[in-house]
């Protein structure tokens, strides 16, 4: 009791003191000259005092706003990983900047005490994480901005995407050199025997300057040579087909590429002192360099290759080479038989339930897997018609128009400016996907969010259609981040013999951009189905999860 | 591997026997290079190890005889001899060498001397599958007089039809003027399929053609075929378009044999192909309901040089304007280190000598090809000739506008305007041999009975 009315008298005190300095303070200011160059020292020294303490109540209780903000915007587990490395960073730099404050404090007060306690609560998690990192790959959102000084493991985008730093590329040019050391020389190296870095065209737009932009004009087989030696010639054809377009859609470019494959192990023979589960894996590298180099990758041909090298490091080391071979063809067979075609009849049953008589359906570009399931329907004997929305510079609408009237739907067409108006009749929408996202976003063909966006202000359902073997562990809220450059040259267009935008290099403030992908949030989608079902789309992680148990 | 490269050395040079009655076409010199050299860099250039040449005995043995030809050709040529007399045709040679082709095939003809970028050929031939992909070229009007020529229009010379489709890749039509009779027929079903189509003539075939592993077991199997250009690419530009082929593949008789070598694996393969093309949402035309290439499994495709040099040295006025162009393809300094050039000489910056030649003081070589081991002796004037190898030129010669061939022998004082001079002759001292063009066509023996008339 009689500390507390101390305690109390001293706090009043202390108050006291501090009104009578303000007095004091108030005073001098008012008589002015007369204060003495002492007193204006100490004046000042109480004032930078007072500041201080002021400053140290503040500041614990800033810390634990800012990591409440931090937590609140991401929603799922892999983002809370970069904010916490960022708000990690932010204290640990506080209290480092304040501890040498406090301890130049004769008392140490409690805002100071917690201050250090969440600075080593801090650290302790941050090294807990940075072991697990360690076996992780992911390109997490804005990992430029990341303070790297701090953290010893910080997720940065793959060399193949950072296109505007120099150091990346050098690096990225090494690799592709090294990875042709490493296979097989031939005896006669008259031309260069490198995998081709293939040179970017044209200018970017600024904020898709970390993409590649290539153009058709300059094929990647310009500079190997012709009687390929150094890449297969089935993988040299692919890689053609994929520049120019010929094999477009995420279904068509997994299934070439496993074909493609398939020859690869056909053609393969294990050279002596070396295994095969080790050496095939080597040798499919430059060749999935060389792809990538012809057109990014796309997330299902991703999960493709994994399985491939899965598959080929399983292989037992008693085993005969023929007898390899021959079970990698099988691997690759029942692949695409479970992943794509019983897939695509799975959703198409479960899709099919969901088409009523009298529906309208709008679907947007060419999508194997949606043709297919309209295909089936009017087979089924269900009556609907088809509305298909197109969009330049692909076009690709008219290529589901056809295949779909040539089965005898009913089909209207129109170009995505017009979409608000056929809106009121549409009953449904029907999407494909590129690849679903680990955060339940929905990566398809530019201009599939805007369609997502006004069917969900029409209050119009969306379905999306995806097969399990394109989700992706990936996360992206953006559709700037990670997204692919085609030809800008395509956006050109030659009307009554006039071509205006043809000297558009000349033009130093001018630049196209001919985005291939977008980003649709999980909000706008209704339904995503899937050959395991029809789940939502935050479920995707879940599923992720389940097949990660799996294998 | 994926390509193998056949060189068709074996031609006559029938259209311009006046080079060629003693040099066989390939050893002639362009730009002081035997031309077989020309296509040879080409694929070296790009990156072949091997090469088949067809050639005749003749020229294999100069070939191996030829020291600068192995130090500059790095590749293997495996170089197989066929018979003069046979007179076989280009697909007759690749019969006869069938056994040797285990893949696809790139047939260049000795002639060729371009600086075409062989990958754009190479792509189409990939990219669609193609039975056929072949080079063509713009023609260059020739701007060199001609010794003995009538005029500059090649009034004999038969026009090449030839259809693409809008993309301008596409080969749908082909016809030599001389096969047709009155017009140009087309099918039906071309116009059907492809309702825009651009016919071009004034191109120039460079006979260098992509063919399938098949296309050989085709002609194995099909004697009648000789030619490649003259029978075997248009019969292959009218299978695409043929009824019965759309359910078949491209030749009758080479599926049955590719079914009776590996049937399991390639049904399998052709499975997944087929499943890709079908989920591809791509096809190269549009406007009617058919599939990607109308479904057809045969396809020939050009492609059309627009820019670029491609000769082909078939014909003299082609031979003179290959010198003149070539020297400037080339880094060769002009005048090569093992001549012997007099101080008091002028040699103009256009003009290349070959090696071991020797020049005498106060001679003057404006825009001149000269040959190796030449000697050309004092106050000799050249201007606008090609001087093949081992010609000896003697005093105040005055040499314009003509193609001296090996080992001649030009004698004191002659003066000579836009002639030719055959291998191995002697052109008499004081000589004056004014052949103006615009004359009748005049061959070796018509150029020195003149001679004699004069003199």
């Amino acid at each position: 009791m009689a500390d507390s009315v101390g305690r109390q008298v001293d706090s009043i005190n202390h108050a006291t003191e501090e009104d009578e300095k303000k007095h004091e303070i108030i005073g001098a200011k008012g008589e002015g000259k007369e204060l003495t160059k002492e007193e204006k020292q100490r004046l000042r020294k109480e004032k930078k005092q007072h500041k201080k303490n002021k400053k140290d109540d503040r500041g614990p209780p800033e810390k634990e706003k800012e990591k409440e903000k931090a937590s609140v915007p991401a929603p799922s587990k892999p983002a809370t990983q970069s904010p916490a490395h960022k708000a990690a960073p932010v204290p640990v730099n506080a209290s480092a900047s304040e501890s040498p404050v406090a301890a130049e404090k004769p008392a140490k007060s409690k805002a100071e005490l917690r201050a250090e306690r969440r600075a080593r609560q801090d650290s302790e998690r941050a090294s807990k994480q940075g072991k697990k990192e360690g076996g992780q790959q992911s390109t997490s959102s804005k990992p430029k901005a990341t303070p790297n000084e701090l953290q010893p493991v910080v997720k940065r985008l793959p060399d193949h995407v950072q296109v505007d730093d120099p150091v990346a590329l050098k690096k990225l040019a090494k690799k592709l050199e090294r990875q042709q050391k490493s296979g097989q020389g031939c005896s006669l190296n008259i031309t260069g025997v490198k995998v081709p870095l293939r040179s970017d065209y044209g200018y970017k737009v600024s904020l898709f300057s970390h993409l590649h932009q290539y153009s058709r004009k300059n094929p990647p087989t310009q500079q190997i040579s012709i009687p390929v030696t150094v890449i297969h010639p089935s993988i040299v054809r692919l890689g053609l087909q994929y520049s120019q377009g010929i094999i477009a859609g995420s279904n068509a470019r997994s299934v070439a590429l496993l074909h493609a494959f398939k020859q690869v192990i056909q053609d393969y023979s294990t050279p002596p002192n070396e295994e095969l589960s080790r050496d095939l894996v080597n040798k499919l590298s430059p060749y999935i360099s060389f792809l990538s180099q012809c057109r990014p990758l796309s997330a299902s041909m991703g999960n493709a290759i994994k399985y491939i090298k899965k598959e080929i490091s399983n292989i037992p080391s008693q085993c005969k080479e023929e007898e390899a071979k021959r079970i990698l063809q099988e691997c690759i067979d029942s692949y695409i038989n479970e992943k794509i075609i019983l897939a695509s009849e799975a959703i198409s049953k479960y899709a099919i339930e969901k088409i009523s008589d009298g529906d309208v359906i709008l679907v947007y570009g060419c999508s194997s897997l949606v043709n297919h399931i309209l295909c089936e329907a009017f087979e089924k004997q269900r009556k609907f018609r088809v509305i298909v929305v197109d969009s330049r510079p692909r076009l690709e609408g008219r290529e589901a128009l056809r295949r779909l009237v040539k089965k005898g739907i009913r089909c209207t067409y129109v170009l995505i400016s017009a979409l608000s108006y056929i809106l009121p009749e549409v009953s449904k929408v029907f999407l494909g996907a590129h690849a679903l996202l680990a955060n339940g976003y929905v990566m398809s063909r530019v201009g599939t969010s805007q369609i997502a966006l006004v069917a969900k202000a029409y209050n119009v359902p969306v379905l999306v259609c995806c097969e399990t073997y394109k989700f992706c562990e990936r996360v992206q809220t953006d559709s700037f981040v990670s997204n692919e450059l085609d030809d800008p040259d395509d956006l050109i267009v030659t009307r009554n013999g006039k071509t205006h935008l043809e000297n558009w290099q000349t033009v130093k403030s001018l630049g196209l951009l001919n985005l291939v992908y977008d980003v649709t949030p999980p909000d706008f989608v209704d339904l995503v189905i899937t050959d395991l079902g029809m789940i939502p789309c935050t479920s995707v992680p879940v599923v992720l999860r389940v097949k990660n148990v799996d294998q | 591997m994926e390509l193998q490269a056949v060189l068709m050395a074996a031609g006559g040079g029938s259209r311009m026997m006046d080079l060629t009655y003693n040099t066989p076409k390939p050893l002639l010199p362009v730009g002081n290079r035997p031309l077989i050299w020309y296509p040879l860099n080409l694929l070296e250039r790009v990156g072949f190890e091997e090469v088949i040449v067809i050639t005749t005995k003749e020229v294999q043995k100069a070939l191996s005889a030829d020291h600068r030809l192995k130090t500059d050709v790095k590749m293997r040529l495996d170089v197989v001899c066929i018979q003069e007399e046979a007179d076989m045709g280009t697909a007759d040679a690749l019969r006869h060498i069938q056994q040797k082709i285990k893949t696809d095939i790139l047939v260049v003809s000795c002639d060729l001397i371009t600086d075409v970028a062989l990958h754009e050929v190479v792509d189409l031939f990939r990219a669609h599958s193609a039975t056929l992909s072949m080079l063509m070229s713009k023609v260059h009007e020739f701007t060199e007089t001609v010794p003995g020529q009538k005029g500059k229009k090649k009034a004999g010379e038969q026009r090449d039809f030839v259809g693409v489709d809008v993309t301008g890749k596409r080969l749908l039509f082909m016809a030599n003027e001389a096969d047709l009779d009155e017009g140009l027929v087309f099918r039906k079903s071309i116009m059907r399929k492809h309702p825009r189509m651009l016919i071009k003539t004034g191109l120039l075939d460079a006979h260098l053609y992509c063919l399938k592993r098949s296309v050989v077991d085709f002609l194995v199997h099909n004697k009648s075929v000789t030619s490649i250009r003259g029978e075997l690419v248009p019969y292959l530009v009218r299978k695409q378009f043929s009824k019965s082929l759309n359910s078949q593949n491209e030749t009758e008789d080479s599926e049955k044999n590719q079914k009776q070598q590996d049937l399991l694996s390639t049904s399998k393969d052709e499975a997944l192909l087929q499943l890709a093309r079908e989920r591809s949402c791509w096809n190269d035309h549009r406007g009617d309901m058919s599939e990607a290439y109308h479904g057809g499994k045969l396809r020939c495709y050009v492609h059309i040089m627009e820019e670029g040099m491609c000769y082909r040295v078939n014909t003299l006025a082609a031979y003179i304007e290959a010198n003149r162009v070539v020297p400037k393809l080339f880094e060769d300094p002009p005048i090569h280190p093992g001549a012997l050039v007099s101080e008091r000489s002028l040699v103009g910056s256009d003009s290349i000598i070959g090696p071991l030649c020797q020049i005498s003081d106060r001679t003057s070589i404006k825009r001149s090809n000269v040959g190796m081991s030449t000697t050309i002796k004092e106050k000799v004037k050249i201007t606008n000739s090609i001087i093949m190898n081992g010609v000896i030129i003697e005093e105040g010669c005055n040499i314009q506008g003509s193609v001296i061939c090996n080992n001649a022998v030009i004698g004191r004082g002659a003066d000579i305007k836009y002639c030719l001079v055959g291998s191995g002759q002697h052109v008499e001292p004081e000589g004056e041999n004014k052949i103006m063009f615009g004359n009748n066509n005049l061959d070796i023996s018509d150029l020195f009975v003149y001679t004699m008339i004069v003199y």
